[in-house]
C-alpha cells in the first residue's frame, strides 16, 4: 500500500557489501567526580568497541547490566558524545556532526526504547507523536503528513482511528507500536532498539517481535537490537555481539555464537538461560560473583575475575580477537590456545 | 507428594473502584503440598500476585476476599491484622521482586535478619546475631562477619535479594511465597538465586510458591504449576506435563508465543484480541473471546476438573470438565 511505497524510499542507495554503520574504537567514559574514589575517577562504560551493521541486517548486542550496551546505543544515536572513536554511517563520519547535518543523520537513524514514554510525550495524542519527526524535519505538505501518519499506524498494526487517543488510553503493546510508528516516520535506514520488548508480556512481545521482523524484511531496515533476553536475540537477529564491561568479547553469526560459543562469558550466559523446558534444567550456575565495577576494571582480560578457565596470562595481557569461523571472533587467550593446538 | 500445606478453595477477590467491582480473582481452588515448589504463572493482570496477597492478608482496604485459604489447617480468610502479622515472617514469609521494598535502608543487613528473629522468637541478641550470620552464609553472602554491618545500598541487586531470602528464612517458615524474585536480576545472577531456592528446598524442605510471568523460571525449578488468565485458574499440572502436553488453549497459546530459534522471524504465534475488562468480565470462560476453539457453552464457567490425578483443566473441550459440569450445570457466571 501507499505507506509501503513511502517507507521504501532511499533503500536502494546503499552500495552492496558496504556496511550501513561502522563503529571503530568507540570509547565512552563518564567522570564520577563525587564517587568513593574521589575526584577524577572514570567509569569505563564503553571501552573500545568495533562493530558493523549491513543494510537490512539485525545485529543484536547482548550483555548484563553494566556491560555498556545501552551507552553504546546512545552513542550511536548521537544522544551522547563518545570520548573517542569513530561512527561512520553510510560512508560518512558522523561522530562529531552538529546542527543541520546532525538533524539529517537523525532522520536516518531512529530510536525505539523499552519504555515508549521516553520517546513519545504522554500528553500528546498518538497522531501528533507519530507526526513529530515529519513536522520537525518538515517532510511533505500538511495533508501528506497526515496521510502518512495514518499509513504508519496501519503499517504497525494499529487502527488509524487511534490517532486521536492519548498514550494512557493504550495498552503497553499498542504504545510500543506507536513508538515504532514514530521511529519509522522519517524513513530511517537504521533503527536502534534498546530493549524494545522487555517490558511486554509474552503474548504481546510475540506481536511486537513479529512486527519488527516484518518491517525489517519489507523495508530492508537495519536494526541494532540491544537486549538481555537471549531467547529473543536468538530468534530475531542475524548476528550477535556479546558485551562485558564495556567491551565486545565475542561476535558472529547468531547461529555460530549460540551453537558454538567460544568465549567463557558467552558460554556462561547461554548456560544461565532458563529454558522453558523442564528437560533442559541448568545444573548449577556456572558463574560465581558479579560484574566488577567499571570504575576500576580488572587488568588484562576483564572477565578473568569470574572466569572458570582463566590462566596467568589473562591477568597481564588483554586478549585480542581471534577468528573462529566466518565472521565469528572472540577475545580469549584460552579459546585461542585451544584453536591453535596444545597450550604453550 | 506428602501432606497438603496450603489449600485454596473457591477464592474470589474483588476490588471496589469508581467503575464498580473489579473481579481480580475468580473462583480459584488449588493446593500446595509440603516440600514442593509450586509455580503460579500468567501475564500482567492475571491475578497471580493478588491471589498471593489475599492469602497473606496484604490487600488494601477496598479489596474483599471470599472463599477459603487454609494453611496448616488454619483458616486465613477473615483473620485479623494482628494474627496475620504474627504469621508473616514466622510460619509464612515473602520475597518480592524489588529487594529494597523488603529491606530498610537505615538498618544494616545483619540487623534486618536478626530483627526478624527477635520479633517472633524470645532469644538473646547474641543468639539472634549468630543465627543471622549463619543465615547470611547459608544464602551465599561472602564473609558475613565483615558484611554484617553493611547497609543494603552497599550491596548489588543479587546480594540484596539473598539478604531478603535470608530474612525470609530467619524463622524457618513452612511456606515461602516468592513473587517474581529473580525478575529484576541479570540472567547469571538469576541462575544463582534459582540454585539457592532449589538448595533451600532440599536442605530445609521449605515449601515454595513461586509467582512469575517467566515460563523459563517455572520450567527450571518448579514441581507443579498453575496457569492463570484474567483472574481464573485455567490449568494445573506437573511442570513436565504442562510443557510436554499443555491442555488449555491459553496455556498452549502462551507456550507457542515464546520465541525460539527454529521459528522464522515474523511468524511467532500471537494471541489475538485483548484481556477482558475485569470490571465487567464476560460470563463463563474469560479466555473465550480470544480462544480459537470457542463454543456456545463457553459462556458458562468451566469447572476445574481432573484430567488425570495430577492434571486439572478448566475448559469445556476437556471431557473431565464436561463431566464435572454436568450435574445441575453447577457453576454459574463470574465472581458476582
Amino acid at each position: 500500500m501507499n505507506g509501503q511505497l513511502l517507507l521504501s524510499d532511499d533503500v536502494a542507495a546503499v552500495q552492496p557489501g558496504a556496511p550501513i554503520l561502522r563503529v571503530s574504537g568507540l570509547v565512552k567514559h563518564f567522570s564520577t567526580d563525587r564517587g568513593l574514589l574521589g575526584g577524577g575517577a572514570k567509569l569505563h562504560a564503553v571501552d573500545g568497541v568495533d562493530l558493523e551493521i549491513n543494510p537490512g541486517e539485525v545485529l543484536a548486542v547482548v550483555g548484563e547490566s553494566g556491560s555498556g550496551k545501552s551507552t553504546l546505543a546512545r552513542c550511536i544515536l548521537r544522544l551522547i558524545d563518545p570520548t573517542a572513536g569513530r561512527i561512520v554511517f553510510d560512508g560518512r563520519d558522523v561522530t562529531a556532526l552538529k546542527g543541520r547535518r546532525l538533524a539529517d543523520f537523525r532522520q536516518q537513524v531512529q530510536p525505539v526504547f523499552q519504555d515508549p514514554f521516553s520517546s513519545i510525550d504522554p500528553r500528546w495524542r498518538v497522531g501528533k507523536s507519530v507526526a513529530e519527526a515529519l513536522d520537525a524535519f518538515a517532510i511533505g505538505t500538511r495533508s501528506e503528513r497526515r496521510a502518512r501518519v495514518l499509513d504508519l499506524l496501519d503499517r504497525v498494526g494499529l487502527d488509524p482511528s487511534l490517532a486521536g487517543r492519548r498514550p494512557h488510553e493504550l495498552s503497553g503493546g499498542q504504545r510500543q507500536r506507536v513508538g515504532i510508528a514514530a521511529a519509522l516516520a522519517p524513513s530511517p535506514r537504521l533503527i536502534v532498539a534498546d530493549e524494545p520488548v522487555s517490558a511486554l508480556d509474552v503474548s504481546v512481545q510475540a506481536q511486537v517481535l513479529n512486527l519488527l521482523a516484518d518491517l525489517q524484511r519489507d523495508l530492508r531496515l537495519a536494526i541494532l537490537f540491544v537486549a538481555h533476553d537471549l531467547a529473543v536475540v536468538e530468534h530475531i537477529s542475524h548476528r550477535t555481539a556479546v558485551m562485558y564491561l564495556g567491551k565486545i568479547v565475542e561476535t558472529g553469526p547468531t547461529e555460530a555464537v549460540f551453537r558454538d560459543p567460544r568465549h567463557p562469558y558467552t558460554k556462561a550466559l547461554l548456560a544461565a538461560i532458563p529454558h522453558p523446558d523442564p528437560e533442559r534444567r541448568a545444573t548449577g550456575s556456572v558463574l560465581q560473583g558479579e560484574i566488577p565495577s567499571a570504575v576500576a576494571p580488572p587488568s588484562g582480560c576483564r572477565f578473568r575475575t569470574r572466569c572458570p578457565v582463566a590462566i596467568e596470562r589473562c591477568v597481564t595481557d588483554e586478549p585480542g580477537m581471534t577468528v573462529f569461523g566466518e565472521g565469528h571472533t572472540a577475545a580469549c587467550h584460552v579459546a585461542r590456545a585451544e584453536l591453535r593446538g596444545p597450550v604453550d | 507428594m506428602s501432606d497438603t500445606l496450603l489449600r485454596l478453595e473457591h477464592v474470589d477477590v474483588g476490588f471496589a473502584t469508581d467503575d464498580g467491582t473489579v473481579s481480580a480473582v475468580s473462583d480459584v481452588s488449588l493446593s500446595v503440598s509440603e516440600g514442593e515448589i509450586f509455580g503460579l504463572v500468567g501475564e500482567s493482570g492475571c491475578g497471580k500476585t493478588t491471589l498471593a496477597m489475599a492469602a497473606m492478608g496484604l490487600l488494601p482496604a477496598n479489596a474483599s476476599v471470599r472463599g477459603s485459604v487454609r494453611f496448616q489447617g488454619q483458616e486465613l480468610v477473615g483473620l485479623g491484622p494482628d494474627d496475620f502479622r504474627r504469621l508473616r515472617g514466622d510460619r509464612i514469609s515473602m520475597v518480592f521482586q524489588d529487594p529494597m521494598t523488603s529491606l530498610d535502608p537505615a538498618f544494616s543487613i545483619g540487623e534486618q535478619v536478626s530483627e526478624t528473629i527477635t520479633a517472633h522468637r524470645d532469644v538473646s541478641k547474641k543468639h539472634a546475631r549468630d543465627r543471622a550470620l549463619a543465615l547470611l552464609a547459608g544464602v551465599g553472602i561472602p564473609e558475613p562477619e565483615r558484611r554484617y554491618e553493611d547497609a543494603p545500598h552497599r550491596l548489588s541487586g543479587g546480594m540484596r535479594q539473598r539478604v531478603v531470602i535470608a530474612t525470609a528464612l530467619a524463622n524457618e517458615p513452612a511456606l515461602l511465597l516468592a513473587d517474581e524474585p529473580t525478575t529484576a536480576l541479570d540472567v547469571t545472577i538469576q541462575s544463582q538465586v534459582l540454585d539457592l531456592l532449589r538448595d533451600l528446598r532440599h536442605r530445609l524442605r521449605t515449601t515454595i510458591v513461586l509467582i512469575t510471568h517467566d515460563l523459563g523460571v517455572i520450567a527450571q525449578i518448579c514441581d507443579r504449576v498453575g496457569v492463570m488468565y484474567a483472574g481464573q485458574l485455567v490449568e494445573t499440572a506437573t511442570v513436565a506435563e504442562i510443557f510436554r502436553a499443555p491442555r488449555h488453549p491459553y496455556t498452549q497459546a502462551l507456550l507457542a508465543a515464546l520465541p525460539t530459534q527454529d521459528q522464522v522471524p515474523g511468524t511467532l504465534r500471537v494471541i489475538p484480541g485483548r484481556v477482558p475488562n475485569l470490571a465487567d468480565p464476560p460470563p463463563g470462560c474469560r479466555f473465550a473471546s480470544r480462544c480459537p476453539f470457542v463454543m456456545e457453552v463457553c459462556t458458562t464457567v468451566p469447572p476445574l476438573a481432573h484430567e488425570t490425578a495430577d492434571h486439572l483443566i478448566a475448559c469445556w473441550l476437556s471431557e473431565a470438565t464436561r463431566e464435572a459440569g454436568r450435574p445441575t450445570g453447577a457453576a454459574t457466571g463470574g465472581a458476582a
